[in-house]
């Protein structure tokens, strides 16, 4: 009787489901187009044959007929009746439908090709009233439209005519928003604006995406032949001819199976750039990932590079593996403006920086900072945009000299008794021997501010004082932008160990007492942080529960399917090159949840694995970002690498060295959701940096330019051709993710699908004030269990009990490192304490110094995201201390110090080269006060690589300069770069232009 | 009648751009009938921000200055314009027709405050336009003004005497006044652009050891007159800020417990630092 009436139930829907394509197809002149595409017949039955209903596709009319169709070229099987309804019945219960195909109660039969387009259609047949109606967003009149997108510097309104992006502003608030918090401190109030801040390179983001230089339809070099000569010393100069799609698809699709066939695992590597146009399913752990899962590639190995000290050395003090050697930010931004009477900037400018996604969400909360009298001082090389804006006392050290200040401050709190005692006897470790160290017991040498000055070049007497005062001052300690995070000291030959004395000063002073902790108010706000909402961080729609911080939430709250790589070749990042060239190399792993992971050697090539035969580069520009890159260049151009396909967005950087290029899309031309600076994983509640939650669909406002494909549909389309299609796509467009990604957060909660897709975005409410999280680390300063809202160290990783202390062998913050001490006691570039240890490139390499007498340090750059908004005739070029047009060229800014300057001939303007045994870049001269002399400041990340010569072995114009920068890793026990530790001389360039 | 006003404060401007990308975000690429036509990618600062270093070594400092059309109440472009091309509204704002300044390049230089370009390809001069469009169309504020993390700009409607009132509450400042156009963009903390300081870092050394010197008195004079008094803080600093530039010669007196009276003299060009001054 049930059965019965379950095949009735069967038959109805299915009936139904006929009667909605019919209507659809009448509807929608887009959806008769697509119905039109195949003729074809799809049949869904029961396992048993004893229900079914066949659908004919005859051109472009669909008719359908109860029961079975003797040749069906598409059969969807459900082992019963029971299934079927299950699955019919709820097609938004993807758990449900998962459970049946992995169980094998559901089946799909039939060419890869007509599969696929027969869900499309169905997923098209849901979606069409939004989708081929345009409804979503909100109607302006006057034929403009207003859609909502997220970028890496703030959320915003994009205003669309006639089909094309007419503006990008930021979001202010309605009053249907929620009200903003307020603290109260000091007699005083504090509330932020309601709106959301966006930095300038959003601002200029419809420049990006009609640059002259995106690339609109794929490409292959002309002399790169896969069936006969590849010609690889070729790229880099060769010409690209256009190809269609398939043409293209096809050769990357053969050339994966050949290379797999040939050369066994491993063969195919496959690498990108640590950030992405924001939107969680359209990014590269996300779309990318599940098609090189399904694959097999090699993975790329990622040094820390934005943590380098904090993951090599500080993580060793107190653990935070999690957090990449960093403390958490909870309430600091509150617990600051009640009880903190100073704050030192030490490497750390926000304003330029943003936090990383924060865009200028805390420049007005620094605001407050002055409105109560707190005093600020700013340690940087450089009076960086922080120090220009809010005034205060400026120390400038030399480059690279780590810790030398540090352990002068050390030396004055420790002879003249200005720190926490009470809390190094009971919340620390091994400070005895530290101490011993610092006032010279140890070697001798009492590490005074005189002691420092050689060093750093900041007088005796300016230290002490700072000292003194910070000594008997409730203290934050601002470190990197964000301010409890990064920073360019720590990406130096002398990065480890200024990483390290952070910890250790913090841990005298006893970072978690009120008004006593690591930031800047970057970070901190007292947001919400119990709704859930995740980060790009969680893999999206990967299926890669290990691979990405899946494993947290989302494969509970999206169900998908599971992918795998089972390549387990590593690449490490920083020896791509070598790698590329078939030459083996060895680095340690980065820890992601405790500390010993990073002892972990590996090696390259893999046991048993092939070497790289085939680099699918995603995007991005090494050249311009990563260490002494005429090697990358070098590396596309030998044979050993068989082929290169670079999937982009802009002719820029690398693409010029593939030998097929697939155009992608930017996010305002498909389909997205995320929320605002939300990462996720290794950056935990990093929304914190914002004064409010802003979660945002990121609705497709434009059509992609030219041929040009999301990310997602070219994985997909790519896919399909090794009958994949459904595997990576689960039936689903880029759309119906973003609204499965939505039910899985608790956005429904609180609005409807419809009503997100209308209005764009939703501000989530604050806490009221006596649910706010507790301040960060007071539970370790008050010996309590941890109680902020975070995944903590794993269980296995307390000594004692569950969340007391922290995650070290002692469970307290150690002076004296176990980890060190179990892995080599010995290292003398890693010593179980933090000690001075001069950087191996700097004042102290006589020789090297006498050659390239200036330190040279590339922070990231203020202006563009990395090399996301630079280049590409964008309208960040004409910033004019981004790039100086001269002579007709944009040319990269190198700053220099009067003094510098006068001794070179040099003047304001000049276009000069910038040079050292490596490479030469040639930039456009600042001078200015703002550098100490002995020190140049350009900032990194070029997205333009144009050598005025061979690539690889003549000077860049474009200012790339990382082609400056070492290798060599910070200390050999490690993967890291130590960028900030680079000489180079500069002269005024009078060679030939071109 | 309410008018409209942009009032800038130097204090407040980092130079982010945010501004200047705005502008070139809503005015490249879009025609606006009856207002304006596209400025080229390249090439044009609507709204151009200077910078200003002054000191040296670590008494540095830097500040940045907004420049947008002036929206003057005596417009010179008004003036040279033939054809009735440049119109001041009665909100204020000032507008050059596109249509009707065709060819008329010598706006241009017409402009003392540089704020007028020439666009070569549709052969027409053209400025900020206080983004009139706009606010035509109920927003706000400007594009500039909106964007403006730090509220360094502000757009203000208000009538002529409540603007007077804020002009003497916030000491708001015309920028090159001498040039008379009476302009509807006015400066706050103007001085840190345009004025001067002396600054210098007391200190003493006894056994070899150097300290920086707290607390110290230090009076500014000017031909014998006392100008002001600074108590040197934990760093030894102090700076005399506000003093015009060229402006002659100055005596720094310098009196610390314990030790004899200094005076140093210092014939102020531009901003100086005089460095450590031991005591």
């Amino acid at each position: 009787m049930v059965m019965q009436s379950k095949s009735l139930i069967f038959h109805a829907l299915l009936f139904g489901l006929y009667q909605i394509l019919k209507h659809k197809a009448r509807k929608y002149p887009a959806f008769r187009e697509r119905l039109g595409e195949h003729n074809c017949c799809v049949q869904l039955r029961t396992k048993d044959n004893s229900a079914g209903r066949y659908f004919l596709f005859e051109n472009g009319r669909v008719k359908s007929k109860k029961g079975l169709h003797p040749w069906p070229d598409v059969e969807i099987t459900f082992e019963t009746a029971d299934t079927a309804v299950q699955v019919l019945i709820a097609p938004r219960d993807f758990q449900g439908r998962i459970d049946l195909m992995k169980n094998f109660r559901l089946g799909l039969a039939g060419s890869e090709s007509l599969i696929t387009w027969f869900m499309e259609l169905l997923s098209l047949m849901q979606s069409a009233d939004v989708l081929l109606n345009g409804n979503y967003g909100t109607d302006l009149g006057n034929g403009v439209k207003r859609y909502t997108n997220l970028t890496t510097g703030g959320p915003a309104f994009v205003y669309v005519k006639d089909g094309k992006i007419l503006r990008i502003t930021p979001i202010e608030f309605d009053e249907t928003d929620a009200l903003p918090w307020t603290i109260e401190a000091r007699g005083k109030r504090f509330t932020p604006p309601r709106k959301a801040t966006v930095s300038q390179y959003t601002l200029a983001m419809k420049s990006l995406v009609y640059s002259p230089d995106r690339l609109l339809y794929p490409m292959k070099r002309v002399d790169f032949n896969p069936e006969g000569e590849r010609n690889c010393e070729n790229r880099g100069i060769s010409k690209y001819e256009r190809i269609t799609w398939d043409e293209a698809l096809d050769i990357v699709v053969n050339e994966i199976r050949r290379v797999k066939k040939q050369y066994g695992p491993g063969a195919i590597f496959c690498s990108h750039g640590s950030h992405h146009l924001f939107g969680y399913i359209g990014y590269w752990i996300s779309a990318l990932r599940r098609l090189t899962n399904a694959i097999g590639m090699s993975t790329c190995m990622n040094n820390p590079d934005s943590w380098e000290g904090w993951h090599w050395g500080a993580m060793h003090h107190w653990g935070n593996a999690r957090r990449v050697g960093c403390p958490e930010p909870y309430s600091t931004v509150e617990d600051c403006l009640k009880e903190c009477e100073m704050v030192v900037f030490w490497s750390s400018d926000p304003e330029s920086t943003g936090g990383v996604y924060q865009a200028m969400e805390g420049t007005i909360r620094r605001f407050w900072l002055k409105e109560l009298g707190i005093k600020v001082v700013h340690i940087d090389p450089y009076l960086n945009h922080t120090a220009g804006l809010l005034g205060g006392k400026w120390l400038s050290p030399r480059p690279a000299s780590g810790n030398a200040m540090a352990l002068a401050i050390a030396y004055v709190w420790m002879t003249e008794g200005l720190y926490n005692k009470k809390y190094v006897a009971e919340r620390t470790t091994g400070f005895e021997k530290w101490r011993d160290y610092v006032i010279g017991k140890e070697d001798g040498i009492a590490k005074t501010p005189e002691w420092q000055e050689s060093e750093t070049g900041v007088a005796a007497k300016d230290v002490r004082a700072l000292a003194r005062e910070w000594g008997t001052k409730k203290t934050y300690l601002g470190v990197g932008g964000p301010g409890n995070m990064v920073g360019g000291a720590c990406r130096a030959a002398t990065g480890t160990e200024w990483a390290r004395s952070m910890v250790c000063l913090m841990a005298m002073q006893g970072i978690g007492e009120p008004g006593i902790n690591m930031g800047n108010l970057q970070f901190g706000t007292p947001l919400d942080t119990k709704f859930f909402f995740p980060g790009y961080a969680e893999g999206g729609m990967s299926g890669d529960v290990f691979g990405s911080e899946m494993f947290i939430n989302m494969y509970q709250r999206m169900p998908q399917l599971f992918t795998m790589n089972t390549v387990r070749q590593l690449v490490p990042r920083l020896r791509i090159p070598e790698a590329l060239m078939g030459e083996p190399c060895e680095a340690f792993m980065t820890a992601h949840s405790t500390t010993n992971e990073q002892f972990m050697k590996f090696g390259y090539p893999a046991p048993g694995h092939s070497t790289i035969k085939m680099y699918y580069k995603y995007g991005g520009s090494y050249i311009g970002t990563m260490n002494d890159t005429n090697r990358f260049v070098k590396a596309y151009r030998n044979d050993k690498l068989e082929f290169v396909v670079n999937q982009s967005i802009w002719n820029e950087g690398e693409t010029k060295f593939a030998d097929i290029i697939l155009p992608a899309c930017t996010n305002f031309e498909r389909w997205d959701i995320g929320e605002s600076g939300n990462c996720g994983g290794y950056n935990q509640n990093s929304f914190l940096g914002l004064n409010h939650r802003l979660m945002a669909i990121q609705h497709k406002c434009i059509e992609p330019l030219g041929e040009s494909k999301s990310d997602y549909d070219i994985c997909y389309e790519i896919a399909k051709r090794l009958d994949l299609g459904i595997y990576y796509s689960e039936g689903m467009s880029e759309y119906d993710w973003c609204r499965r990604l939505f039910e899985g957060t608790d956005l429904p909660k609180v609005i409807s699908w419809k009503k997100f897709l209308r209005k764009g975005y939703y501000v989530v409410p604050a806490l009221p004030e006596d649910r706010r999280d507790p301040v960060a680390l007071r539970w370790y300063a008050d010996g309590e269990k941890k109680n902020t809202p975070e995944a903590p160290p794993a269980p296995c990783d307390y000594v004692g009990n569950w969340l007391e202390g922290i995650a070290t062998q002692s469970g307290k913050i150690e002076f004296e490192c176990s980890s060190l001490k179990r892995f080599d006691p010995n290292d003398p570039e890693r010593p179980t304490i933090t000690k001075y240890i001069p950087s191996w490139e700097g004042i102290h390499t006589k020789e090297l110094y006498q050659k390239y007498p200036l330190q040279l340090i590339t922070p990231h750059p203020r202006y563009s995201y990395h090399t996301h908004s630079d280049g590409k005739d964008s309208f960040i070029n004409d910033i004019k201390d981004h790039r100086s047009f001269i002579e007709g060229y944009y040319y990269w800014i190198v700053r220099l110090n009067p003094e510098d300057a006068a001794v070179r001939g040099i003047r304001d303007g000049d276009l000069v080269k910038v040079f050292n045994d490596r490479g030469v870049v040639i930039c456009a001269a600042q001078v200015t006060r703002r550098v100490r002399p002995g020190v140049a400041h350009s900032y990194e990340s070029s997205a333009k690589y144009e050598p005025i010569g061979e690539p690889g072995y003549s000077p860049d114009r474009a200012g790339c300069m990382n082609l400056l920068t070492p290798s060599r890793n910070i200390i050999a026990r490690s993967h890291s770069h130590a960028a900030n530790s680079c000489l180079v001389q500069i002269e005024i360039w009078k060679e030939e232009r071109t | 009648m309410k008018k409209w006003h942009m009032v800038i404060d130097v204090e407040r401007c980092e130079d982010c751009n945010c501004c200047f990308m705005a502008c070139k975000d809503e005015h490249c690429d879009n025609d606006f009938a009856g207002y304006s036509q596209r400025q080229p990618r390249h090439g044009h600062r609507w709204i151009d921000i200077s910078r200003k270093e002054r000191g040296s070594g670590s008494l540095t400092d830097v500040f940045y200055m907004p420049l947008p059309c002036m929206h003057c109440n005596d417009p010179p472009c008004a003036t040279k314009a033939k054809n009735n091309a440049v119109t001041k509204r009665d909100d204020g704002i000032v507008l050059i027709d596109p249509e009707k300044a065709k060819g008329q390049k010598e706006l241009v230089s017409a402009c003392p405050y540089g704020a007028i370009f020439w666009n070569e390809e549709i052969n027409t001069p053209q400025k900020c336009t206080f983004c009139a469009h706009l606010i035509d169309d109920k927003w706000k504020a400007p594009r500039c003004v909106q964007a403006c993390p730090t509220g360094a700009l502000q757009a203000v409607f208000v009538e002529e005497e409540e603007f007077r009132k804020m002009i003497n509450k916030e000491g708001l400042q015309v920028y090159k006044p001498d040039l008379q156009t009476d302009p509807n963009v006015l400066y706050k903390n103007l001085d840190f652009f345009t004025k001067a300081f002396i600054a210098g870092s007391i200190a003493k050394s006894v056994d070899g050891i150097s300290d920086c010197v707290e607390g110290v008195l230090v009076t500014l004079s000017k031909d014998g007159k006392k100008i002001r008094n600074i108590v040197t803080d934990n760093y030894g600093d102090f700076k005399f800020d506000g003093l015009e530039e060229n402006s002659g010669t100055y005596v720094i007196s310098i009196r610390a417990d314990n030790f004899e009276e200094k005076t140093i003299e210092v014939r102020l060009t531009e901003s100086i630092y005089l460095g450590d001054i031991y005591l």
